[in-house]
C-alpha cells in the first residue's frame, strides 16, 4: 500500500477524448510541488501544460512521449515525499493492480473531467451507489489503460474481427462512401487513422485527380523513363498476370457466341421489395442478384449444358452448381464461387451473397473459394451499364452478365408504361452449347426476372 | 451631452492604441489618468476625481487586481487538472474589472458576462463559489441578493436586456419610494457581444425610458477569434450617439481612469439623467476559455504590445513613486493571493454534488402540483436503477445538476 496519487489525463478542452503526450517536464525523482508543470500536451484544439495537482516525488511517468491517449488514461503518479523511497520506481505496471490503491489513495476526490466515461462508450449508467460520491464517480473505462506495452505487443492483440476506428475516421469513411474494412489500419492499437482513410481516399482518386494533367507528362518509371516521358510502364504481375492468361486461355481456345435479351424485371423489384421489408430476411441485404442467382441455377437444371466443362475429348456436366460472381476487389478482379448454390433456399443463397462480396471487397478472397467454378455471373449493371459480351471463366461454358435495372418505356398490352427494364447479356463456349440451347437457357433465366413466382413451381 | 463634448486626453493615440487596428477610426476621446509608464496624465474633467481617493483607496485597487489574478492562475491550473470542465481567464482585464466595480454602490446592481471575476471580487462575493458553475455542479455559486451581483450570463449578451429590465424596475419602484436610495444597474457585456442583436434592443430600451443602467463594454480586442475590426467599422463607444446618451472610451488598462470615470457615468444613472455607455479599451491578454488556443490566431507581438500596457505594473510602479506602498505591502499582497488560491483549491476539490431535489425545489416559490409530479416520477425512476444495481463504481442520479 502506498500513498501514489494518479493523475489521469483531463479533458481540457470541452469534448477532447485524446491528448498527445508531447514532452515531460519532470522526471523520475523530482519533487513537484502543485501547480509545477508536468507535461505538455497536444490536444486536437491546442498545445497545454499540465500543472500537479499533487506535491510529492514523481514515482512513474505511465505515458511515453509522442503516445497519443485516451483522456482519463493514467499519465503520471506522485508519492508523497515520505512514501517516495519506498514507491516502485520505473517500469511498467500493471493498470489493474495499482489501480486499488491509487483510488483509495484519493477516496472521495476523482477530477471531475478526465475520470468519466469515455466519451464514445454507449454502455449505461446501470446502478447508482448508496452515497453520492462527488463530483462523478462513474464506472472505470471498459479498456484497461496500459501505456506502457511495447508497440510491438500492442499491434499482435489488435483484434482481428472488428474494423477499429474513432467516430470522426467513421464519419469521414462514411461522407467518402469508403468501407472501412477496405482501408489498412496503421493505428497504435490497430485502428484506422484519419491518416490511413485519406491515404486511401487519395489511392482511389489518383487517377481521376490526375485526368487534368494526363496528357501533359507521364509519371516516370524505370530507367528509361527519360528515353520517353509520354509513356508510363507499369508491371504486369499478381491478379493483373493471372487475369490476362485466364482470359486469352478463354477467348482464344473456346468459341464465344454472346446473345442479349431484354426482360421486364418490374415483379423482380416488387419481389426484391417484399422480402427487404420481410422479417425473415430482416438484416440481410436483398438485392435483384439475388433473384438472378435463383434464376440462372433454376434454368441450368433446365439446360444442363449451360454447366459444364469442355476437356477436348468429353464434356463433363455437373450436377452441382458452384455459381461465380465476378467482383472488383482491391486486388483486381476476382471470381470467387458459391458452393452447392442449388441446395440454398432463397434466405441462404442471399447470405451467401453478401458474405462473399464482403469478403471479396476486403481483399480477403482465399484461392480455394475461387477453384471449382461451374458457371458464372458479372454483375455489370453494379457500374450502371446495360450489358455486354462476357468472357468465359476457364473451365466453365457460360457466363451471365446482368446489366443495370432501370426505369424505361415499355410496350404492355398496346400501351407504353415506364417499366423497370434490364439486359441479361450471356457469352456460351459454343463447342459445348449450341445456339438454340444458350436461347433456351437465356430465356429460362429472363422469365423468371418477369415472374420470380416461377420459382415456386 | 454626447461623445464629442466629452473631454478628450492630450495624447497621442499610440500612448494607448499601440495595437490599434488599421481601419478603425483613431482613439481621439479615450481617457487615461495613468500611464503605461506609471505617470498621472492630466484629464479636465477626471482628474479631479483622483483628489477623491485615500492611499488605502489606492493600495486596495492593486491588491484587488493581483488577487483577482492569481485567483484566475489557480482556476486555470484547476481547469488542467481535471476539477473544472472549463474556465474563463480575465488576465488583462483587471482595471477595467476593479476600477469599475470598486465604483460602484451597494444598492447598484451588477449583470456579469461570464468573465466579471473581478467585479465580483469587489462586490465581496466568496471567489470560491464562482468556480461551482465551472464545476458544473450548480447553476451558480452564489445568492445575488446577498450581494447584488447577478448570476453569470453564458448566452452572450443576454444580460443587457435584463439589465435594462432591472434598472426601468428601479425607476419605478422610485416613483413609488421617495425614500429609496438611489441606484443604477450595470451590464457588462464585450467587443463581441455588441453584435449582438440584445444590446441593440436593449440600448434603445435604456434610452428610451432613461433608464439608470451604465453599459460597461470591455472592448478586449478578440471575440473568440475574430478581430475587433470585423465587429465594428467605428469606434463602439461612437454608437452611444445614435442611441442618444453619451458614451465614455476609457483607457481599460488603467485602473485610476476606468474608476472615475465609472464614478461619473453611475452618478449620471442614478441621478435620474438616464444610460450612459462606457467602452474600457482593453486586452485578454490570455484564452478566451480554456478550450482556446489565441496563438492559432493572433501573433505573439501583438500580445506582447499590451504587456507592456499591464494595469498592474503600472499601478505599482506609481504607488512605489509616490511612496504610497512598499516591499512589505506587495509581498503581502502575494501572500494573500497565494492563501485566496489555496482556499478555492481547497473548497474546490471538496465541492459536493447537490441533491437534485434542490433542483426541483427552486422552480418556483412555492410548492406546485407539476413539480411534485416530475419529482416523484424521477424518484421511482431513480429507484429503478438501484434495484438492479451492483452499487459499487457508479451512478450519481441523485446527484447530477
Amino acid at each position: 500500500m502506498s500513498a501514489l496519487n494518479t493523475f489521469n489525463l483531463p479533458d481540457v478542452g470541452e469534448g477532447l477524448t485524446e491528448a498527445e503526450i508531447v514532452s515531460w517536464k519532470v522526471k523520475l525523482g523530482d519533487v513537484v510541488a502543485i501547480n509545477d508543470v508536468l507535461v505538455e500536451i497536444e490536444t486536437a484544439k491546442s498545445i497545454v501544460e499540465l500543472p500537479s495537482p499533487y506535491a510529492g516525488i514523481v514515482a512513474q511517468l505511465l505515458v511515453d512521449e509522442g503516445q497519443t491517449v485516451d483522456v482519463g488514461t493514467a499519465i503520471i503518479r506522485i508519492g508523497s515525499e515520505a512514501d517516495a523511497s519506498a514507491a516502485p520506481v520505473g517500469g511498467p505496471v500493471s493498470a489493474h493492480s495499482s489501480e486499488p490503491s491509487a483510488a483509495a489513495a484519493v477516496e472521495g476526490h476523482r477530477p471531475l473531467v478526465g475520470s468519466g466515461p469515455r466519451a464514445d462508450a454507449v454502455k449505461r449508467r446501470p446502478r447508482r451507489t448508496s452515497t453520492a460520491v462527488p463530483p462523478s464517480p462513474v464506472p472505470p473505462s471498459p479498456v484497461p489503460p496500459s501505456p506502457v506495452t511495447p508497440l510491438s505487443e500492442r499491434a499482435t492483440e489488435a483484434p482481428a474481427a472488428r474494423v477499429l476506428a474513432k467516430p470522426p475516421v467513421r464519419k469521414a469513411a462514411k461522407d467518402l462512401g469508403i468501407n472501412l474494412s477496405d482501408v489498412s489500419p496503421t493505428g497504435l492499437r490497430g485502428e484506422i487513422t484519419k491518416k490511413d482513410l485519406l491515404s486511401y481516399q487519395d489511392q482511389r482518386t489518383a487517377e481521376q485527380d490526375g485526368a487534368g494533367t494526363f496528357w501533359q507528362s507521364a509519371p516516370e518509371r524505370g530507367p528509361d523513363a527519360a528515353a520517353d516521358q509520354r509513356i508510363s510502364r507499369i508491371q504486369v504481375k499478381g491478379v493483373r498476370k493471372a487475369t490476362a492468361k485466364a482470359m486469352v486461355l478463354s477467348a482464344f481456345s473456346a468459341p464465344h457466341v454472346s446473345i442479349f435479351v431484354d426482360v421486364d424485371a418490374s415483379r423482380t423489384m416488387e419481389f426484391v421489395k417484399r422480402l427487404k421489408t420481410s422479417r425473415d430476411f430482416e438484416g440481410i441485404k436483398v438485392s435483384p442478384l439475388l433473384i438472378l442467382s435463383k434464376a440462372v441455377i433454376w434454368a441450368a437444371a433446365r439446360n444442363p449444358s449451360v454447366n459444364a466443362t469442355w476437356t477436348g475429348d468429353e464434356i463433363i456436366v455437373k450436377h452441382f452448381m458452384n455459381l461465380g460472381i465476378a467482383a472488383a476487389t482491391p486486388r483486381g478482379l476476382m471470381v470467387p464461387n458459391i458452393k452447392d448454390a442449388q441446395d440454398l433456399s432463397l434466405k441462404e443463397l442471399a447470405v451467401a451473397l453478401n458474405d462473399l462480396a464482403s469478403t471479396a471487397r476486403a481483399g480477403k478472397t482465399q484461392p480455394a473459394q475461387m477453384a471449382g467454378g461451374s458457371l458464372t455471373i458479372t454483375n455489370i449493371g453494379a457500374l450502371g451499364i446495360d450489358t455486354g459480351t462476357p468472357i468465359i471463366n476457364p473451365g466453365e461454358v457460360a457466363i451471365v452478365a446482368f446489366g443495370t435495372v432501370k426505369l424505361k418505356p415499355w410496350v404492355l398490352d398496346g400501351e407504353v408504361i415506364p417499366r423497370w427494364i434490364t439486359t441479361l447479356g450471356g457469352s456460351f463456349d459454343h463447342r459445348v452449347v449450341d445456339g438454340d440451347l444458350s436461347a433456351r437457357f437465356m430465356a429460362d433465366v429472363a422469365s423468371i426476372m418477369e415472374e420470380p413466382a416461377l420459382l415456386l413451381e | 451631452m454626447g461623445a464629442a463634448q466629452l473631454p478628450s486626453t492630450e495624447f497621442e493615440d499610440t500612448d494607448v492604441g499601440g495595437a490599434l487596428i488599421e481601419g478603425i477610426a483613431p482613439v481621439d476621446n479615450l481617457v487615461q489618468l495613468l500611464g503605461p509608464d506609471g505617470k498621472l496624465r492630466h484629464d479636465e474633467k477626471f482628474s479631479p476625481y483622483l483628489a477623491r481617493l485615500t492611499p488605502e483607496k489606492l493600495r486596495s485597487f492593486y491588491s484587488d487586481m493581483a488577487t483577482v489574478r492569481r485567483f484566475d492562475q489557480e482556476a486555470t491550473a484547476l481547469q488542467r487538472q481535471g476539477e473544472l470542465a472549463l474556465w474563463v481567464p480575465l488576465t488583462g482585464q483587471e482595471a477595467a474589472q476593479i476600477g469599475s466595480g470598486q465604483a460602484t454602490e451597494p444598492q447598484d446592481y451588477i449583470f456579469p458576462t461570464y468573465r466579471e471575476h473581478g467585479v465580483a471580487l469587489t462586490r465581496g462575493v466568496d471567489l470560491s463559489q464562482l468556480l461551482k458553475l465551472f464545476r458544473g455542479i450548480s447553476n451558480a455559486g452564489w445568492n445575488p441578493k446577498d450581494t447584488n451581483f447577478h448570476l453569470y450570463s453564458l448566452v452572450l449578451a443576454v444580460q443587457t436586456l435584463h439589465a435594462v429590465g432591472y434598472a426601468m424596475g428601479i425607476q419605478r419602484d422610485q416613483a413609488t419610494d421617495a425614500a429609496m436610495k438611489p441606484a443604477a444597474v450595470v451590464a457588462y457585456f464585450g467587443d463581441g457581444a455588441s453584435s449582438e442583436g440584445d444590446v441593440h434592443e436593449s440600448m434603445v430600451f435604456a434610452a428610451s425610458y432613461q433608464a439608470p443602467v451604465v453599459f460597461f463594454c470591455q472592448n478586449n480586442h478578440w471575440a473568440i477569434s475574430v478581430p475587433f475590426e470585423v465587429q465594428s467599422r467605428i469606434p463602439l463607444v461612437n454608437r452611444a450617439s445614435g442611441y442618444g446618451f453619451p458614451g465614455i472610451r476609457v483607457d481599460g488598462n488603467d485602473v485610476l481612469a476606468v474608476h472615475a470615470v465609472s464614478q461619473w457615468a453611475l452618478d449620471h444613472a442614478r441621478s435620474g439623467h438616464g444610460p450612459v455607455l462606457i467602452e474600457a479599451f482593453t486586452y485578454r491578454l490570455g484564452a478566451h476559455t480554456t478550450a482556446d488556443d489565441p496563438t492559432k490566431y493572433r501573433l505573439a507581438a501583438e500580445e506582447e504590445k499590451w504587456r507592456a500596457k499591464d494595469p498592474l505594473v503600472r499601478l505599482e510602479k506609481y504607488l512605489r513613486a509616490e511612496n504610497l506602498a512598499d516591499d512589505a505591502f506587495f509581498s503581502s499582497v502575494k501572500d494573500d493571493g497565494d492563501e485566496l488560491a489555496a482556499y478555492v483549491r481547497k473548497t474546490t476539490l471538496a465541492m459536493t454534488v447537490p441533491d437534485i431535489r434542490s433542483s426541483f425545489a427552486n422552480v418556483y416559490a412555492q410548492a406546485h402540483p407539476l413539480v411534485a409530479e416530475e419529482l416523484a416520477w424521477f424518484e421511482n425512476y431513480a429507484a429503478s436503477f438501484a434495484e438492479t444495481g451492483t452499487g459499487s463504481a457508479a451512478g450519481n442520479e441523485t446527484g447530477a445538476p
